[in-house]
């Protein structure tokens, strides 16, 4: 595949390779996609805006100059505590994993980034994985983020980003670290489209953490812990279409990880509220409420490529990258799509397999709502 | 009070300066709302007026004492500094209302621009001056209103409402001489306005174009530096007319769709 170099989200003559239930392969472009959905269809994608959450500035004890990258948030609420990659002097034009260490970074360690200040608060089991949290009051620390802080980039797309690059159409609450790309392919066109043909759209907030961090250690702990919210409009959608064999269809990764996150907890409901999804999703992965993903195009090895191995066989998948090489399809944030329906023999397994505990404090919504 | 298209019926406006007002059937309470050029005039009086009956309220000006200021006189509201007519700071200030509220409900769109000062015929008009006015009047309401309309349509879908409010003026319809860089870029926003709230209203958003009437205001007195103030409306008065005409949209929204309509 040919890396997406240029920041322009999905052109309407965007590719979408189509792989359905029996694991036939087409090829279409992205002004289709409403084609490709039902009537009866819920339409599920994540509306987290992208916060510039790369914070360049100096480590206070040492004076070098280094890069912060927010990576996580244990609530969608949070505004003081982060978790975060820290990299040496240099920026997004370095590859990561090319990138130089940070200072040693200490619990207390001041941290000075713009107008903003943070104190590394403890490590997180990684010399530069930390806990920081942010001096001052909400109102100062939203200025200091909006005003200061740049989009998190990586060097295969060559020029700054600017925020509204990393934000999808439909993007709401700045919760998200890096953008939810796959609701790049959406637009208010092709929402009215979907809606004059009787198929239901719906979002989820979450909070999308890092995709990478040019660190092997912790790039097998991808993805981190995040926090995500179901609301009661899309909760009830989603049991609506249980209920009249409607198809659930998550527009990207994080979507599919924060229903079945809960579907896992209320044995296959999906209720409204705020929880933390902790689960890696793959190929043992039983899937209990989506039934098809409209995601980015992604690389072997990575977390989101094992989260496609839920819905389809490795044989599939194998078929799947010879075709986006062999149709020239781009990858990353800025690049094409796949459409993958569940395949057909993806039996229910007898277990599920859940690499972390799923037993985390629920709001009280969460309880009550349903 | 005139709302440009789509008359609303006013609600009467209490004569008494309204209490906190938590009755169930104010539809401000805890809702999420937003007003650029909230320091001064109408603004400010709309930030005072909304918290007053219960709203969770940010407000957005361009210098940084004036938001300050009113920042220390109403410290429940979270002030924001920015300026609309700057592409640039249209997603920081996005950012900072949708971070700080958790979303949005309601969006009033009060910043304006006059154009040139003392106004002037259009003939003698520059056209950076013009382009400040449209910049202000008509780039920063639509960039603003589309960068929040993801927090809008999920507002929407959940029931809370989902209201855009241009501040509109006569100026907007009627041809007076000297107002062109104003009425113009006005004219432009009260098109706009129904243009999107047609386009919208499938999505459960409204765009309301409402024109609050002559305000004595700081921004009246740049224009017209020897008008009789008593003839003019207390910016508090025409505050409460546009909020009460919110709340007759915001009670009258269709109940929320059925998820299975």
């Amino acid at each position: 595949m040919i890396a997406a170099n240029q920041p322009v989200q999905r052109p309407s003559n965007a590719k979408v390779l189509m792989a359905d239930g029996r694991g036939t392969i087409k090829h279409h472009v992205r002004s289709e996609l409403a084609n490709l959905l039902r009537p009866g269809d819920v339409v599920v994608a994540n509306d987290a805006a992208t916060l510039p959450a790369s914070l360049s500035g100096q480590h206070g004890r040492t004076g070098h100059s280094i890069e912060v990258r927010l990576a996580g948030r244990a609530s969608l609420d949070e505004v003081r505590q982060y978790s975060a990659v820290v990299f040496g002097e240099g920026d997004f034009r370095t590859r990561t994993e090319s990138r130089p260490e940070p200072p040693k970074l200490i619990p207390g360690d001041q941290l000075e980034l713009g107008r903003l200040r943070a104190t590394v608060v403890r490590l997180l089991n990684h010399p530069r994985f930390i806990l920081i949290q942010f001096e001052g009051s909400s109102r100062e620390i939203w200025e200091g983020l909006a005003r200061h802080g740049r989009p998190i980039q990586y060097s295969h797309v060559p020029t700054p980003l600017a925020v509204w690059d990393t934000w999808t159409t439909i993007a709401g609450p700045p919760v998200a670290f890096e953008p939810p790309s796959a609701s790049f392919a959406l637009d208010w066109d092709m929402l009215a489209s979907m809606s004059a043909r009787k198929i239901r759209f719906g979002t989820i907030t979450h909070a999308a953490g890092l995709s990478s961090t040019g660190d092997l250690q912790l790039d097998a702990l991808l993805p981190f812990d995040e926090p995500y919210r179901i609301p009661w409009s899309t909760a009830s959608m989603i049991e609506h279409a249980q209920a009249s064999h409607g198809r659930i269809i998550a527009i990207g990764t994080t979507v599919v990880r924060a229903l079945e996150h809960t579907a896992a907890i209320f044995d296959g409901f999906v209720s409204p509220g705020e929880r933390l999804a902790t689960q890696r999703l793959g190929a043992s992965s039983r899937l209990r409420i989506v039934d098809a993903i409209l995601s980015g195009t992604h690389e072997r090895g990575s977390s989101h490529y094992e989260l496609l191995r839920a819905f389809v066989d490795d044989e599939t998948l194998g078929r799947i990258d010879q075709e986006l090489n062999a149709h020239h399809y781009r990858t990353h944030e800025f690049g094409d799509s796949v459409f993958l329906e569940k395949a057909e023999n993806a039996i229910p397994k007898h277990h599920d397999v859940w690499s972390t505990k799923v037993d985390e404090t629920f709001s009280t919504e969460s309880s009550t709502v349903r | 009070m005139k709302i440009n298209h789509e008359p609303t019926d006013s609600i009467p406006s209490s004569p008494m300066p309204a209490p906190p007002d938590r009755h169930p059937g104010n539809p401000f309470v805890d809702l999420r709302v937003a007003i650029t050029g909230g320091t001064s005039g109408l603004g400010l009086a709309l930030v005072r007026e909304l918290l007053n009956r219960g709203a969770r309220v940010a407000f957005v000006a361009r210098r940084r004492d004036g938001v300050e200021q009113v920042g220390h006189e109403l410290p429940d509201a979270h002030g924001i500094v920015g300026d609309v007519s700057r592409k640039e700071d249209i997603h920081p200030i996005t950012m900072q209302i949708a971070g700080a509220l958790g979303g949005l409900d309601v969006l009033i769109n009060n910043a304006s621009d006059l154009g040139p000062m003392p106004l002037k015929l259009l003939a003698d008009t520059e056209c950076e001056d013009f382009g400040r006015a449209v910049a202000t009047n008509v780039f920063g309401p639509f960039r603003l209103t589309k960068a929040l309309l993801g927090s809008l349509a999920s507002s929407a879908r959940e029931g809370r409402g989902a209201v855009v409010v241009n501040v509109s003026s006569d100026a907007a319809l009627n041809a007076y001489p000297r107002w062109g860089a104003y009425g113009a870029s006005k004219a432009a926003l009260l098109h706009l306005s129904r243009i999107w709230d047609e386009e919208l209203s499938q999505e459960g958003i409204r765009i309301l174009s409402i024109d609050p009437g002559d305000m004595d205001t700081p921004m009246h007195a740049a224009a017209v530096p020897d008008a009789d103030t008593s003839t003019l409306k207390p910016s508090e008065v025409a505050a409460r007319e546009l909020a009460d005409t919110v709340a007759a949209v915001l009670s009258r929204r269709p109940i929320v769709q059925e998820a299975f309509a």
